[in-house]
């Protein structure tokens, strides 16, 4: 079997008397897409800001690339080429779409202290940065406000920027969450591709999206993994089906 | 050109025509004035590449206005008096050169940020701007109570330092010494402002957690910003000791701090010209309001309260609106 991209091992995390994350493991293998579902307050965000770096966990792992970075920063883990997406989007409002992306490629290329030279007139960062605008479709909003962005556009560029990082792996916490029909497929169609390039750790509410897309699927309940197999598996699991798919037993 | 480059070229013609007209009409009083704006903006410049770019409130600029000052103050001092700063390790002597006193200001108040925001970026919000308030009140108490440069007395310098060939004693030749400097400073902020170390320190004012999932250090992004902007402050405060031939702890009050902050406030946060247009238009509400009422604050007061509730991007957002994203 093949190595594991990203591997978390028995992650756990308590605030005050609840356990939200409980001996959570998942791994990530080259090429596929990895589900993570699960009803709400199930741990998801939590889980998902240990492996980026944004909470330490107070027991477990977690190995990316086969290194073990429990202990690095968000930052070290971005630089290694953790490519992360926001469930709410964060995204510099008062700059325009192509600054933004800017920002993406400034930071893979890891120099941003140069002080007179204006950032435009880098054609290496500005190659990147409009090569992820075209892929996701908003070249032709690069000079548009991002506050001025409609809802569905901001989930997109928030995918432009994780592409300017050109990580080894993407972790995106719930990309499709409040996309329309279209978009949600328009996204979907592309997450399919894109896991040729990293394999993507997903956290989705769009059950349609997750069981087009899933490799693999974890289901997280009260912060536990009750279950991880594929999309066949889950979908005849007993336990998933009480717990999170709704149906009586 | 738009309407705020419009209105920017207008505050620059202003800065050239109002002293050319009083050097015609013989009134050296106004080109006084004009300096004494001219340098509270330079300073104000200075604050607003922490304020308005990195989003730092720092209510202790008053620090670095008063480490140029006393910069100015002790080499000249020193100078006057033929007595060497220090003789050991090596012999170091005071000087009445202005530029090498502006490269003293400048280090001296980078080393000073420095070391100022290292401690105070650990604490954001209301905390940043409470420790920065205490840095500059330390400041100030320790030169009341520093004998050795006056204490609560201040330094006085007969003369004004000298620039080569230039005459720094006629008015004009010294405003126009100032007003070089601010554009120079003002070119710098613009281009600091399109690069990308700009764009990475914007970034990280609006949303820090983005800039660190790319693999970027928002805290030495800041860090970096306070010291350009403490240098730049320092720069200024050397001047302002130069145009009154006199330093004193005052440079480094809190309500020191306060009136660089009301500048920009008044101009228009994060705007390029705002530090310019507000520090103009408190020198001549200080000149035209002072005159009429010792009590003048009260009437800053209200165009403050003005400015705040109807004003948001201050005088720059009232006659060009709302900041246009960058191209």
């Amino acid at each position: 079997m093949t190595e594991p991209v990203l591997a978390a091992r028995g992650l756990t995390k308590s605030f005050g008397a609840l356990r939200a994350c409980d001996e959570v493991s998942v791994d990530l293998r080259p090429g596929e897409i990895h589900a993570i579902i699960g009803p709400n307050g199930a741990g998801k965000s939590t889980l998902i800001a240990q492996i980026c770096g944004a909470l330490a966990p107070d027991s477990g792992t977690v190995h990316f690339l086969g290194r073990d970075v429990t202990r690095e920063t968000t930052r070290t883990r971005a630089r290694m080429g953790l490519g992360r997406t926001f469930q709410i989007s964060a995204l510099a409002m008062q700059d325009t779409v192509l600054q933004n992306v800017l920002l993406g490629a400034l930071g893979r290329a890891g120099r941003p202290w140069q002080f007179l030279r204006p950032v435009l007139r880098d054609s290496t960062l500005r190659d990147r940065a409009e090569a992820a605008l075209a892929r996701t479709g908003l070249t032709e909003m690069a000079a548009t406000r991002t506050a001025d962005l409609s809802h569905g556009q901001r989930r997109q560029l928030e995918v432009a920027v994780a592409l300017t990082l050109e990580p080894r792996a993407f972790v995106m916490d719930e990309p499709m969450a409040g996309l329309g029909a279209e978009g949600s497929k328009r996204l979907t169609g592309f997450l399919d591709e894109l896991r040729a390039e990293a394999p993507i750790l997903l956290v989705e509410h769009d059950m349609d999206a997750v069981f087009a897309l899933a490799d693999r699927i974890s289901v997280l309940v009260y912060g536990r993994v009750i279950a991880t197999g594929t999309v066949e598996e889950i979908r005849g699991d007993r336990e998933v089906q009480i717990a999170y798919l709704g149906e009586t037993p | 050109m738009n309407r705020e480059a419009l209105f920017n070229t207008a505050v620059l013609a202003l800065l050239v025509a109002v002293p050319t007209w009083a050097l015609w009409a013989d009134e050296p009083f106004t080109i006084t004035l004009a300096t004494r704006a001219v340098i509270f903006a330079l300073a104000a410049v200075g604050l607003n590449i922490a304020l308005g770019l990195g989003g730092l409130v720092s209510l202790g600029h008053a620090v670095y206005f008063g480490i140029g000052g006393y910069a100015m103050g002790i080499l000249a001092h020193h100078a006057q008096s033929y007595t060497p700063l220090m003789e050991w390790p090596f012999l170091f002597e005071g000087t009445k050169s202005m530029p090498v006193i502006w490269l003293a200001a400048v280090l001296a108040s980078a080393l000073a940020a420095l070391l100022i925001g290292l401690l105070s970026l650990r604490t954001a919000g209301v905390y940043f701007i409470m420790i920065t308030l205490a840095f500059g009140q330390m400041a100030y108490f320790f030169t009341i109570s520093w004998p050795a440069y006056g204490g609560e007395d201040g330094l006085s310098i007969y003369v004004r330092n000298g620039f080569p060939g230039l005459n720094t004693l006629v008015p004009i030749q010294f405003y126009g010494i100032c007003l070089a400097l601010l554009c120079v400073v003002l070119w710098l902020n613009w281009r600091l402002a399109k690069s990308p170390f700009g764009l990475a320190l914007g970034a990280a004012r609006q949303v820090p957690q983005r800039v660190e999932t790319v693999g970027l250090d928002p805290m030495r992004l800041k860090l970096v910003a306070l010291v350009i902007s403490g240098a730049i402050t320092g720069l200024a405060g050397a001047l302002f000791a130069d145009l009154n031939r006199f330093v004193s702890p005052t440079m480094f009050s809190w309500q020191m701090s306060g009136e660089i902050m009301i500048f920009i406030i008044l101009g228009g946060v994060g705007r390029l010209f705002g530090p310019v247009a507000g520090a103009a238009l408190y020198v001549l509400l200080e000149h035209l309001l002072g005159g009429i009422n010792e009590h003048w604050q009260i009437f800053l007061g209200a165009a403050l309260l003005f400015v705040v509730l109807f004003g948001r991007g201050g005088l720059v957002g009232l006659v060009a609106g709302r900041e246009q994203a960058h191209d």
